[in-house]
Parts: C-alpha cells; structure tokens; sequence
C-alpha cells in the first residue's frame, strides 16, 4: 500500500540524553519499500527491537518522524496502524479457540460478523489451521502458536506490513524451515511489507531481499545478501556476516601498498594520506594458502578445522591471526606456508568504515 | 533387567509418618472419640454412638451459626476478590512506587490477629473511636455494641482491610508474571482494556486467584479472634460465628461430645467447601488435557 518512511528517527529511553552512547537507536534514516522482506540483523541489544516497536508504534521515537507513504503516523496509536508485529515468544490468548484467536483482532475492530467468518476461514486455510479452528489454542505447540500469532495480523485486510521479532528463537529447528519457507511463500503471494529481526545470519540472508545490518544502535549497512558478502561497508558487518567472519587486520596503508608489520600488501586502489584507525580486511574466502617459496608473506598455521564442505586454516601472520578457507581435498601441513590476498577483495577501512579509493 | 528391591527405604519415610501422626491423626482421633462418648466426669466415658452428630446437625444453634458463616464467608469473598485484582491492576508495576505499594500493601499482614480486634474495637467505639465518634458526631446511627447490622460492618470492614492485602499481593505477582510481548500484541490487536483484562490478565490470574479464594475462604470460615476481641459474638448472638460457638460449647459449657462432633462436622464442611471451590475453579484445566 504504501512504503515506511522512517525519518531522521533516532530513540533513547533516557529522558535527557547527553551524548551518542545514551541513543539506543541512533539517527537514521530510511526508506522501507512497499512490498520488500527486510531482515534487521545484528547481535542482542544493538536496537533491532527499539526499531521495530518505532515502526510498529509501541514506541514513540525521541527525535523525527515515522510516515507511511505520506501520511505522518508518528503520534498515531499502534492499533490504528496498518501493521502487525509477531514476537519472539508466541503470544496467544489461552481462554480462546484458534477461532477466536483469528478473530480477536477484528473483533476488536468492529468488523461485521459475516466478514470476519469469511477472513477467519481464509486465513485458517491459508495457514493450514482449517482442521485446528475449534481447539482450544493453549494445548497447542510453540510452532502452531507462533503461526496463530501471525494468523492474527494476516487476517486483517487492512494490514500492509508484518514485523517480526525474532519469531522462530523457541521453534524446533526442524520446524524453522518450514515456517521460514511458509513465510516467504506467503510473502510471494501477498506481497505485505515484511521486516524481520534476528541474530541469526543464516536466517537473515535466505530470507530478505535487502538486509539492514545494525551495531551498537546504528544501521552500519543496508544491502543485499551479496553485497554484504562483498562488500561490506563497516569491519562488523565483515565479521558478522560469513562464518568464519572477515579478517580485519591493522595496516598503515600508503598509496597503493597497505603495510601490515613488515609485509606489504598491493591494493588494486590507491589510497591517500589516512588518518585514524586504518584496517584492512578480507575474507577467509579470498585467502590462498601456497607453498612458502611462492610468496613474499608467510603464515604459520595454527590449526585445520574441518567443517565439511571445506577447511579452515587458522593462522598466524606476525601479531595478527587470520582464518583461511581451504578447499575440502588440499592437504595443509601445519608450519609454515605462503599466502596470497586476492587484491580486488582487499578493503581498506578507516575507523571501521569503508573507504573508496582511486584505481 | 532385574531390579533390586529394597524394603529399608520405609525406615526414610518414618520420621514423617511419625510427625504427620502427632500433629494431625492423634489429635483428630481423641475428638472423634469424644464426639462418640459422653462423660459425666471421673473420666469415665460411655458410647452414644451418633447421638452427639444426631442433636448437631439437628439444632438451630448449630443452623443459624452455619447461616451466618456462610453468609460471612460470602460478603468477604464478594469484596475482597474483586477489590484485590482492582488495587493490584492499580499499582505501579515498576520503580519506587512498587516497593512503597509492597509494603504498604504487606503491613495489615503482619500484625497479629487479636491486635486487629484490638485497633478495630477502640477505633470504631462510639464513645471514644477515632471512627464511631466521628460517625455519631454525623448523625449516623452506628453503634457495634447494639446494633446487629453495626456489628457486622465492623467485623466486615476490619476483615477487608486486614486480608485484602493478601489477594492483592497474589494477583500483583500474577500480572507481574505476564510478559511484556502479551500487551504489545493486545495492542496491535487493538484490543480495549477490557479485553486485555478479560483474555490476558485474568486468565494469566487464574492459578493465584484458585490459592486465594481458597486461602480466604478457608480463613474466613475459621475466623475466631477478630470478632471475638471486637464484639464476643454479639450484639447478641448477631456475630457468633461457628468458631465462636464451638469455643461457647466446648469451653463455656464443657458439652465436650457434641463439641467434638461439632468440630467434626464444621472440618468435614470446610473440607468440602473447599473441594468444590477448587473442583469449579480448576474444571477448564481437566477439560484441556
């Protein structure tokens, strides 16, 4: 129906506060597409969950404006707005049936009778409940409760956007593809807004078209899956996303070479003069380990972890230590081997940001 | 497999055969045996059988004691229940407020229960109570001494402000117990607070409102000491409940045999009561399972 607009919204739940570290949420600024499935993804505590309930209109920001399409909702009630919001531990009302739960919301709305039989058994269908609507919802498992609480939002017609708040923490993981799989056919088929918060990388990257990382109260990057792999815009999207996460190693960069101890690294950019905090990183995927007369560098390898679809080489280059991938079926003695930095995934970060240089 | 059995486990459960044994069952079973015997002193007994049960159950000392119980039992339950979920859904779930309202709500239940009567009997007296005085000097007839319906609103009242505390506190730590997400999701239901009341807040209640039905059911029953400091059962036998009465009949008139199974039939009707209370209030439970 209409894109979230998000603007110049920042929170603290500090009556006063003083400084950047008192914002649980700090300023951002960000168009939400109509139609897109957003995953917010970053660790406990970094304001995924302050964003979500702004959106949803639990929460009332401290500074800026919250507009759905161009209407500015920012003072409007949460039941007013078009949106539903299901939480992390299945909220369901243990005195009603899976009928009476669906149709609570729009009981609550004054919806005529008629109306509200036609959407309950809509939904039910949708979700599969058909042959559940007469049970009494309490005696149910954690995974139909949870889709009984987005039962809930779905069934009104009103609603444009479902947020999600780490719904599937107290699933079984067996069950966490199916729901997850649901989700995004449900998504295909209505093409609500969904954003969806979680820790959980893998979850956050099958799911979402476009992923909003979050650290510390700030959106350090919002961007596809791929692009984040890539590119990752701040060192923590590196390291939080990819497993083993990127190596990010300090370095004095100069021109085109980045100096890392002693050994120097080519850039395929050049860089200027940088001042502050100056890190390179790479992947582990961007990693070559060679024998030790075939490069300049040299790595001690600490250990192989096998993870199955390939190795992971923990090594030692002077102070700093780096994982490397390691194809499945090449021997890696531990001791001492060469390695290669692939130079087109080679970034250059100063105080934890990206910075472009010149080719 | 073969499993071992090993009979030297009972000799672990003895102390509390033991303890149960002299706490409970030997001192029911000498007023069961008195409630079957009569004496005439000289500790001599003789077997009546069911005679004792027989005039108990048939005397309208006994009826009119029970009315008033039940009646007691009932207006206490009426007021306390409810009011005790309205003051918990009124107090602050958070800050300094919360500790204030704890402690000022677990005060009445620390003072002791013949003290109660005490601060209720000058308080409310006509002549010199900071309450029947003031009463009077409004025109209003109140006096707990003469008037039957005086007397009962003075035992009321005293009861509600003394154990209402105690309904409040259980149902505050049952909204306490409810997570935040439950009121969230009531709002984006866009229910009203009725609703939240009625399909979160009550239901969540549910097994803390089970204990104190029952606990204030149960002790109001039993009640003795509060109105027996206050009005001694009277004006009258206005206020005589059954504990009262038992206490005429066993102590005042040492009619020990049917006292005995006048204790009996007032345990068996708590007993009783009781069950059906929790039969009623826990039926959904057994209908789910």
């Amino acid at each position: 129906m209409a894109a979230i607009h998000l603007k110049n919204v920042a929170h603290s739940y500090i009556e006063s506060p003083k400084s950047q570290a008192d914002f649980a949420l700090k300023q951002l600024d960000h168009v939400w597409e109509d139609g897109g499935a957003y995953a917010l993804l970053g660790p406990s505590g970094c304001g995924k969950t302050t964003l979500l309930n702004i959106i949803s209109g639990l929460l009332k920001p401290s500074e800026g404006c919250v507009l759905f399409g161009e209407e500015d909702v920012t003072e409007t009630d949460t039941s007013q707005r078009n949106i539903a919001q299901v939480f992390q531990f299945p909220v369901i009302y243990d005195t009603m049936t899976v009928r009476e739960n669906l149709a609570f919301p729009l009981r609550n709305r004054g919806v005529p009778v008629k109306e509200i039989i036609k959407r309950v058994d809509e939904v039910a269908g949708m979700l599969g409940l058909g042959d559940q609507l007469d049970n009494r919802a309490s005696g149910l498992s954690a995974d139909m409760k949870q889709i009984i609480s987005l039962g809930r939002g779905l069934v009104r017609s009103d609603v444009n956007a479902i947020l999600f708040d780490e719904p599937l923490t107290v699933i079984d993981p067996h069950m966490k593809w199916v729901l997850r799989t649901k989700l995004k056919e449900l998504h295909r088929q209505f093409g609500f807004t969904m954003v969806y918060v979680t820790h959980d990388q893998t979850e956050a990257l099958t799911f979402a078209d476009k992923v909003v990382v979050m650290h510390d109260g700030e959106v350090v990057q919002i961007g596809t899956p791929e692009e984040l792999f890539a590119k990752p815009a701040h060192t923590f999207v590196g390291y939080f996303i990819g497993s083993p996460g990127m190596n990010v190693l300090p370095a004095k960069v100069d021109g085109n070479d980045a100096v890392i101890d002693t050994m120097t690294i080519k850039l395929t950019q050049s860089y200027g003069a940088l001042s502050g905090d100056v890190e390179i990183g790479i992947r582990p995927e961007f990693l070559k380990l060679v024998p030790a007369d075939k490069s300049d560098i040299h790595v001690h390898i600490n250990s192989i972890e096998d993870v199955g679809r390939h190795k992971i080489a923990r090594c030692q280059l002077g102070e700093q230590t780096l994982a490397v991938v390691v194809p499945e079926n090449e021997h890696v003695p531990i001791g001492t081997m060469g390695i290669k930095f692939d130079p087109a995934h080679t970034h250059v970060y100063q105080n934890s940001r990206l910075i472009e240089g010149v080719s | 497999m073969q499993r071992k059995v090993n009979q030297k486990a009972w000799f672990l459960v003895l102390p509390v055969f033991l303890l149960v044994a002299f706490s409970a069952v030997i001192p029911l079973m000498t007023v069961v045996n008195y409630s079957v015997q009569d004496s005439f002193g000289n500790n001599e007994f003789f077997w009546v059988g069911s005679e004792w049960f027989v005039e108990i159950l048939n005397s309208d000392r006994f009826h009119d004691a029970l009315g008033r119980q039940l009646l007691f039992s009932g207006i206490i339950l009426a007021i306390e229940i409810p009011l005790g979920i309205w003051v918990a859904l009124s107090m602050p779930r958070r800050g300094w407020g919360a500790s204030v309202c704890l402690v000022l709500m677990a005060l009445p239940l620390l003072i002791p229960w013949n003290v109660v009567g005490t601060i209720w009997q000058i308080f409310a007296r006509a002549d010199i109570g900071l309450l029947g005085h003031t009463l009077a000097a409004m025109g209003i007839d109140y006096n707990y001494t003469q008037s039957s319906l005086s007397a009962w609103i003075t035992v009321i009242v005293m009861d509600v402000w003394h154990w209402t505390s105690l309904v409040v506190l259980l149902c505050y730590a049952g909204l306490c117990s409810i997570p935040d997400a439950y009121y969230q999701a009531a709002k984006i239901d866009g229910a009203s607070r009725w609703a939240v009341f009625r399909y979160i807040q009550l239901p969540k209640m549910q097994r803390v409102l089970l204990i104190a039905v029952l606990l204030r059911f149960m002790d109001s029953f039993m009640i003795y000491t509060e109105p027996f400091v206050v009005t001694g059962g009277g004006p009258g036998n206005a206020t005589t409940f059954l504990s009262i009465d038992l206490v005429k009949m066993a102590i005042g008139q040492f009619d020990l045999g049917p006292a005995a199974a006048f204790s009996l039939v007032y345990f068996l009707i708590v007993l009783l009561l009781s069950w059906v209370f929790y039969t009623v209030m826990t039926a959904r439970d057994g209908a789910e399972a």
